[in-house]
């Protein structure tokens, strides 16, 4: 089929067509020093956004056998400080506040009292590497009920004896496989995995799970978000 | 489907020249759109590959190779990420506009390879690289380009499939299981970047020799004078 159409309409369709691309140009807005930062901050928010709708509650990650399970001495280490911070085990306490009907000082004997866990997950670090590990301890939800803390808050947030300090969400929190992890391959914490107590939360990134804790407050409102998060990394990282 | 060819006079002149609208807006948009996320996705990807730069396990740790710092986007993990989950939105967004757009136009008609198609693949090829008689032009893609944009979206498909396994390996489990588990997830999409590279790679020379009209039709959507249409 041929139609004929004169060289000035022609030039005029082409340049209309040529127009109808320029929506395009606004990904330049990225190059704008200025809009840089506040565009990438809006699209991570974006994505801890979709990544809290797609988290549910009562989804497993997945388990694995003992023979899946690395090496205890291929189990990396990692810490954005010291490997030991020089916590005294014997007079350490867990430092409960917030929105809980029972604060105060928890003894590690107290935390070890509850129902016992233990569960061969990944742990998936954000560089990269991925490691099965062994870990064992009570589950956070079963510890934030036996104080009596507000389950509506939306917020449980941890400092640590390096200093490191975390947050998550209550969902998160309450999920069945997140842990108040005290064992790891049977036996309790070393220094470097953070005796003597540290998060194990398989739905989340490795930076959540912060160790060597000594507080924990329930809370609606962070003043931080955590050691990572505050300089820029996801605020949800939910697996 | 046969392309409506328009001829194009020039009003004092004898000259004419034929033209067919050959890339709907819709098309030229996603085209542009995700070449731009293409090139940050890329970049950003290899500033995350930068912070472990290996396949197998933490310890011992095997680097399999040392991307240059200068080719990476975002200066830092945590800077390559924020990129990296940003544009991941924008390429899947564009990319079921696109395939939406595709289906529902008919146009897919025009990209897709299909039966029929196998048997123009080897003329083309013995063509492009063997020195052989070149095969009559008859549509606006000939066999092997179908071919190669066919499976470079196919590729693009897996990309978002692969990192979607590798970045919510929990939820999407499933996903990564027919690719050999969450480990292997992370190879695949290490696998499929380099070889939509390599599509990269060949389209671009293929652009540059094939000419200006060539070029601006995807721009324009026209393109003048295409050689599959003769007087």
């Amino acid at each position: 089929m041929t139609k004929a159409i004169d060289s000035r309409r022609f030039n005029s369709t082409t340049r209309r067509e040529l127009l109808k691309l320029t929506p395009v140009l606004a990904l330049g807005a990225f190059a704008i020093p200025k809009l840089q930062q506040p565009l990438l901050k809006a699209g991570l928010g974006f994505s801890d956004w979709a990544s809290e709708l797609l988290f549910r509650r009562n989804h497993l990650a997945p388990t694995f056998s003992d023979s899946e399970v690395a090496p205890f001495t291929t189990f990396p280490i990692n810490d954005y400080d010291v490997d030991d911070p020089g916590v005294d085990l014997e007079a350490w306490t867990l430092t409960v506040s917030g929105a809980v009907q029972k604060p105060g000082e928890y003894t590690l004997a107290q935390i070890q009292a509850l129902p016992k866990i233990r569960q061969n997950t990944r742990h998936v670090c954000v560089e990269g590497w991925d490691v099965i590990g062994r870990f064992g301890g009570t589950r956070l939800s079963d510890f934030l009920k036996s104080i009596d803390a507000d389950l509506n808050s939306r917020f449980i947030y941890v400092e640590c004896a390096d200093d490191y300090y975390e947050s998550i969400d209550m969902a998160t929190a309450l999920h069945p496989q997140t842990l108040l992890c005290y064992e790891m391959y049977d036996r309790p914490l070393t220094r470097e995995h953070g005796a003597p107590l540290r998060l194990t939360i398989p739905t989340k990134i490795g930076y959540k799970q912060a160790k060597y804790l000594t507080d924990l407050k329930v809370t609606n409102v962070l003043p931080r978000v955590g050691y990572w998060e505050d300089q820029g990394y996801s605020s949800f990282y939910g697996l | 489907m046969p392309e409506t060819t328009f001829e194009v006079t020039a009003p004092k002149s004898e000259n004419t020249e034929l033209a067919v609208y050959e890339h709907p807006w819709p098309v030229r948009f996603c085209h542009w759109v995700n070449s731009i996320a293409l090139l940050v996705l890329v970049g950003s990807g290899f500033q995350i590959f930068r912070a472990f730069p290996s396949f197998g396990a933490k310890i011992p740790q095997k680097d399999l190779l040392h991307w240059p710092k200068a080719f990476a986007l975002g200066g830092w993990l945590g800077g390559g990420l924020q990129w990296h989950l940003t544009f991941m939105w924008i390429y899947i967004a564009t990319g079921l506009f696109y395939f939406c757009y595709q289906l529902f136009s008919g146009n897919y008609r025009q990209v897709l390879f299909t039966a029929g198609d196998i048997r123009g693949v080897w003329p083309m090829v013995h063509y492009y690289f063997f020195f052989g008689p070149k095969p009559e032009p008859r549509h606006v893609y000939n066999p092997l380009q179908k071919l190669a944009y066919s499976s470079v979206l196919v590729l693009g498909v897996l990309s978002v499939l692969s990192g979607l396994a590798i970045w919510k390996p929990v939820q999407f489990s499933w996903l990564a299981w027919p690719m050999g588990g969450f480990h292997y997830a992370r190879i695949w999409h290490f696998a499929v970047m380099w070889a939509i590279l390599f599509f990269l790679l060949g389209h671009l020379i293929m652009v540059v020799l094939h000419g200006w009209n060539n070029f601006m039709s995807m721009l324009t959507g026209w393109k003048k004078n295409p050689e599959y249409v003769s007087r």
